[in-house]
């Protein structure tokens, strides 16, 4: 009889249900959280320290991104419904707090909250043929949408500014230390902040399990009393409104809107970022839409191998690893976890 | 009799047009109904093996040589793609399968990009778009009618390759039921196989015709494919003659709304019309209702 192992899982051992609902696990979990929120507050201030100051645009822009990565993980990767067409959610955000600010002269606040109902609006809308139409069929329904938001926005002048574009007021907080882009990037990143913890506390609460139930099979999910109508519009809806809060940004960050910031392309990208980081995780969005905001920057030189580095990406990982970089993340972990067994 | 001349004229037009769409419907649908995978590529095949027939032919090679080359291009990247993309992960789920070939999209169009460069390029081709013949007051130019004429041709020999031949029937005998099918001795993954090189080549051909209308550029079948994908919406994904059928309604009704109506937003009436057609029938014009179970 040889000595038996002790296997040693971990030390902070689960003891109660409520351990493992918990958001934040921890002491370790909490010096996390405070560390990356006291970096996102002092990036404005370290970054030109290091003469990095451009890299703040980059950050608004990844905010942004990853608000509608976490949106649209929200519909693909929890829902299971497909959406081709953000880009249009997208562009509909950005022109309708463009025209509330400018229009109607409402504050950027107002404009944006209002930018947000208008597009989960669309989105209800657009998810009402989701109740009949899955999978291919879905795909082409939302790509036949973004392609057509693009199109009236590229035709009614009227709207969208036509060849002059739309110009875009600045928003202002009213702090007289800070550079306009400082101001936009703490509105950004606490925008993306305050999103992404309500996708983490959706996804835990019963509505994501609601999603995933009829992701997985919803038939199987209506019998034991999941409201198909109203979970399967309500995806489309958040997720719009997801993608309404990340116009405005876009919005707010290149100041002057043309239809051509809001093509197919934009779409396809907004669908690798999901793939790449990982369906089906809201930690898997973040990191997917902040790898794909740095890539292309890094990347500037070989700018027309982006779409082959992309389409070579998704297709690796969909092989590799269909839960994407957060799933291979999760097996590492799970691996040190229990090493050396 | 001015207003019957017009819509005349774009009757015409619209056939043209929607023999085009056919053909690439007839590519969407071989696929789906004998994989149930719908295929996002379709279109960057078909541009590829465009690229490659315009640079045969810029290499001197005879035209219906280059032409036959740059098929046989697409229907090799279509087969390529089945071996070593689908078949190793035939474990993905269809959410899967899409991405899947959402990601073959991006990297044969980018690939497209890096090679050809974005520049729009002359496709070199023996019908004239400017030469045009009179039906009575209608007119039509020689290469909307020969477009017509080699779709309506390449529609009737894969009409009779699926319906009257062997491998036809090997092909049907896989869509409906692929475990069987290999149970009576067909090998499926060649089958599957050839599907995708046949998809990809019909495509192709679609590019070819398309080329020398509006010219060579990288995203040149993109809005092809979208009403490709429309019509085989429209006429039922599992069904070959609706794809036909769902081809020519979308490319007559396009051409009508734009005389009609407006120019600029026909494609945006494409894509009302779909949805539209789904809302109302969802397993399209001539498509099977297909009972889901859990």
């Amino acid at each position: 009889m040889g000595r038996i192992p002790q296997i040693v899982v971990s030390s902070n051992l689960l003891e109660r249900y409520q351990d493992d609902l918990y958001l934040v696990k921890g002491a370790p979990g909490w010096a996390a959280v405070v560390f990356l929120l006291v970096g996102l507050a002092s990036l404005p201030f370290l970054l030109p320290r290091f003469g990095l100051g451009y890299l703040l645009f980059i950050a608004i822009l990844m905010a942004a991104n990853v608000i509608v990565a976490v949106g649209l993980n929200m519909l693909v990767g929890f829902t299971g419904l497909i959406s081709l067409g953000h880009a249009g959610f997208v562009a509909i955000g950005a022109y309708a707090s463009g025209l509330l600010a400018a229009k109607l002269g409402l504050p950027w606040y107002v404009a944006w909250i209002g930018a947000a109902a208008i597009t989960a609006g669309f989105g209800f809308v657009v998810g009402l043929p989701a109740l009949r139409l899955t999978g291919p069929y879905l795909a082409i329904a939302t790509l036949g949408f973004g392609i057509a938001v693009y199109q009236v926005l590229v035709n009614w002048t009227a709207l969208s500014g036509g060849r002059t574009g739309l110009p875009v007021q600045q928003l202002s907080l009213g702090i007289a230390g800070l550079t306009p882009t400082q101001q936009l990037y703490y509105v950004a990143v606490g925008a993306a902040v305050l999103l992404s913890w309500i996708g983490y506390n959706l996804a835990r609460s019963h509505i994501g399990r609601a999603f995933a139930a009829l992701r997985d099979s919803d038939i199987a999910a209506e019998v034991t009393g999941v409201n198909l109508l109203w979970h399967k519009t309500l995806a489309f809806g958040i997720s719009a409104a997801y993608a309404g809060v990340a116009g405005a940004i876009v919005a707010q960050a290149l100041r002057h809107l043309e239809p051509q910031s809001f093509t197919f392309l934009e779409s396809i990208t907004y669908f690798a970022m999901i793939v790449i980081g990982g369906l089906g995780t809201v930690s898997g969005a973040i990191i997917g839409a902040v790898i794909l905001t740095l890539l292309p920057h890094y990347l500037s030189g070989l700018k027309q191998w982006l779409p082959v580095v992309y389409g070579a990406s998704i297709i690796l990982m969909m092989m590799v690893e269909p839960l994407g970089l957060y799933g291979r993340w999760i097996r590492i972990k799970l691996y040190f976890k229990a090493w050396p067994l | 009799m001015a207003a019957v001349t017009h819509l005349a004229q774009y009757l015409v037009s619209g056939l043209a047009a929607g023999s085009l769409y056919a053909l690439v419907a007839l590519g969407v649908v071989l696929l789906y109904r004998s994989s149930r995978v719908l295929n996002f590529a379709h279109g960057d095949i078909a541009t590829l093996g465009t690229f490659v027939a315009f640079t045969l032919i810029a290499r001197k090679l005879p035209f219906s040589l280059a032409v036959i080359g740059g098929l046989a291009a697409a229907a090799l990247v279509g087969a390529l793609f089945f071996f070593l993309v689908l078949r190793p992960a035939k474990e993905a789920s269809l959410l899967g399968k899409i991405v899947l070939t959402i990601g073959l999209a991006l990297l044969l169009g980018g690939t497209v990009q890096v090679v050809w460069g974005t520049e729009t390029l002359v496709f070199p081709f023996p019908l004239s778009e400017l030469r045009v013949y009179r039906l009575g007051q209608v007119v039509i130019s020689e290469m909307n009618l020969g477009t017509i004429v080699i779709g309506i041709v390449l529609m009737t020999l894969l009409y009779v390759l699926v319906q009257g031949t062997k491998v036809g029937l090997a092909m049907r005998a896989v869509a409906q039921r692929v475990d069987a099918a290999q149970a009576l001795g067909i090998p499926a993954r060649r089958i599957y196989a050839l599907t995708w090189g046949l998809a990809g080549a019909l495509g192709g051909a679609a590019g070819v015709l398309l080329a020398p209308v509006v010219y060579l550029d990288p995203f040149m079948m993109l809005d092809p494919f979208l009403k490709g994908f429309a019509a085989a919406v429209m006429g039922g994904m599992d069904s070959l003659p609706g794809a036909v059928l769902g081809g020519f309604l979308l490319g007559i009704a396009e051409n009508v709304f734009a005389g009609y109506v407006s120019f600029k937003f026909k494609t945006t009436m494409a894509f009302a019309v779909i949805i539209l057609v789904l809302l109302l029938r969802p397993e399209g014009m001539l498509g099977r209702v297909y009972h889901r179970r859990v």
